[in-house]
Parts: C-alpha cells; structure tokens; sequence
C-alpha cells in the first residue's frame, strides 16, 4: 500500500508563527576556550589562526584581543533543550514524509565580531516559504531571518537561513 | 599592524587561495561537538540511507566555515568579512576532498568601506559545484 502524496508541507503552527518574532535566547559568556575549540574544528587538521587563541598576537591587531571566527556560534551546550533526541530521522524509524531536514544554506551580513567575555541575544522568525517538486517528492523551502546583538546592544550578524523539509 | 591585501591590488576576475580538506568523522565529530550538532543524518549511515542520502553526511555549516576560513585568510585578521551567503546543494559524503572556490566579482566603496564582492562555492575531487554563494569582504585602501 502507498501512502499518498499530501497536498501540502504547511502546517498550521507555520502560518500562526509567519512574522512573529519568537521569544530571546541569551548565550552563555564565550570564554577563550569557546572560541579556541571552535578555531580548531573548522580548521583541522591545521593550526588555526593566532587571532582565535594567542592574546599576546591579538593585543596588537586593530581588534586588541581575541575574536572568534564569524562562523562562531556561542548558542551551544544549553542545560534545557528540546526532549527530541536529534534533528531530523533517528534510528529504527522509516521518516513520513515531511519529517525530513535539511539544511538549505543561509545568508549572512557580519558587523561586532564575538570576544571572550560577550553575551549575545538571539531573535528569529519565521519569514515565508516555498513549496515545489524536488528530487523527493514536495519539497518545502522555508527562510527564517535571525539577528544577533551582543551585552552592549551592538549588531553581531543579521542571518537568513533555509530550512529544507521533504 | 600589517594587512594582507589593499583595496587597489584586488583585480576582477582574480581568485582568492583555495581551503581544501578531506572530511570524514574527523572532520565531523570535532565540529558536531563545538556546534552541539548531534544530528542522526551525520552520525549514522542507516539513518541517512533512511532518509534517502546513501549514508552519512557532513554538516553544510562546516563548508560554511571553510569557505570562511579562506576568505579571511586571504584578507588577513585586520579585515573583515562582511557578507557570506552560500545554498548547501550537493551533499557532503565520506573522504570527499572539498576545495574552496572564491573569485572576485567586482569593487566597489560603499558607506566608507572598501568593499569587495566575490563569487563562492565548495568543489569536490570529481568538480561537482556544491555550495554556490556570493560574498562580500572589507579591505583597507592605501590612500586611507
């Protein structure tokens, strides 16, 4: 037996969430390890840049200190998170259509850099969204714009990212 | 305080130095645990069969930072990567050789900055274009 093709991925908590801004989420203080790591990782297997873990070199720059990576993200490792085990699939479950994801690409514009020390504020909301025929099946293109300021109130990134569901 | 590159050197046309890497879960696991991206679809080769991707894949934020990473070196820490914007097309498989593209595509001085456009993408060892983006960086001029 198939299931038959649904006429559409929009859901009602979508079109209820169009435009609104959804409440703030406020990092934890970056610390130098924070940003060292992270150098790291996007680096490997080579020693990232000095600006990202050596302060007596980033003391002389226009930035005097550290700055992490514009790809930095300080959201990670929150103690309360959503009860889902993972994004998307999980093991031992054929996904219905729909629960697929994955990510589209997103556009970002970069003014304050990230520093040891800064808490920053996000804000997203769910901007419009596109539906059509891909390689499986209906497809659901949605774009989300998300700002980030630090604790001094100044523009971190404006973001506007795509989420891919089929 | 020393920069890399100045405004007027940039020619259209010109191409930034290349970030390549081979990735697999080394490459992966190190970035799923600094971005806290534990995520099935990365981890687990049933599950992305499942979903219909062959096995598991790489993260679209970690070509994100590679092609970061070559555009900033190019520029050096004193300037600025202003605007990236990349869609995450062709998936990332195992053991994949990623190679940064970025050529500029024009110059132009906006607001005060000396800015720079440049056209992006992520290519593996077959040449398959995965990532096409558009970026803008911030340079210094020599009259400034």
């Amino acid at each position: 037996m198939t299931t038959a093709e649904p006429e559409t991925l929009v859901t009602q908590d979508m079109i209820n969430a169009r435009g609104v801004w959804g409440s703030e989420n406020t990092s934890y203080p970056v610390t130098e390890s924070d940003i060292r790591k992270w150098a790291i990782a996007v680096h490997w297997p080579e020693r990232p840049p000095r600006i990202h873990w050596d302060a007596d070199y980033a003391n002389g720059t226009r930035w005097g200190g550290i700055i992490a990576p514009r790809d930095f993200n300080p959201f990670t490792w929150p103690v309360e998170r959503p009860a889902r085990a993972s994004a998307g699939p999980v093991p031992g479950q054929t996904p219905k259509k729909g629960e697929n994801i994955l990510n589209g690409g997103q556009a970002d514009t970069f003014s304050a850099p990230i520093r040891p020390g800064d808490v920053v504020t996000s804000r997203s909301r769910l901007s419009h969204w596109e539906e059509r025929e891909g390689r499986h099946g209906l497809t659901i293109y949605a774009y989300t714009e998300t700002e980030w300021h630090n604790q001094s109130g100044e523009l971190v990134k404006r973001r506007i990212s795509t989420g891919i569901r089929y | 305080m020393t920069h890399n590159i100045y405004f007027e050197d940039i020619e259209v046309g010109q191409e930034v130095p290349a970030f390549e890497r081979e990735t697999d879960f080394m490459n992966w696991n190190r970035y799923a645990a600094v971005n806290d991206e534990f995520v099935y679809l990365h981890m687990d080769d049933a599950v992305a069969k499942a979903a219909g991707q062959g096995e598991a894949f790489g993260m679209g934020n970690l070509r994100w930072a590679y092609v970061m990473n070559a555009l900033q070196s190019w520029v050096g820490d004193e300037s600025e990567v202003r605007e990236l914007s990349m869609q995450f097309r062709a998936i990332n498989q195992k053991h994949e050789v990623l190679t940064t593209r970025a050529v500029v595509t024009d110059k132009q001085v906006e607001d005060g900055e000396h800015r720079v456009s440049l056209d992006v993408n992520v290519i593996n060892q077959d040449g398959v274009a995965g990532a096409p983006g558009k970026a803008v960086v911030v340079v210094p001029s020599r009259g400034s």
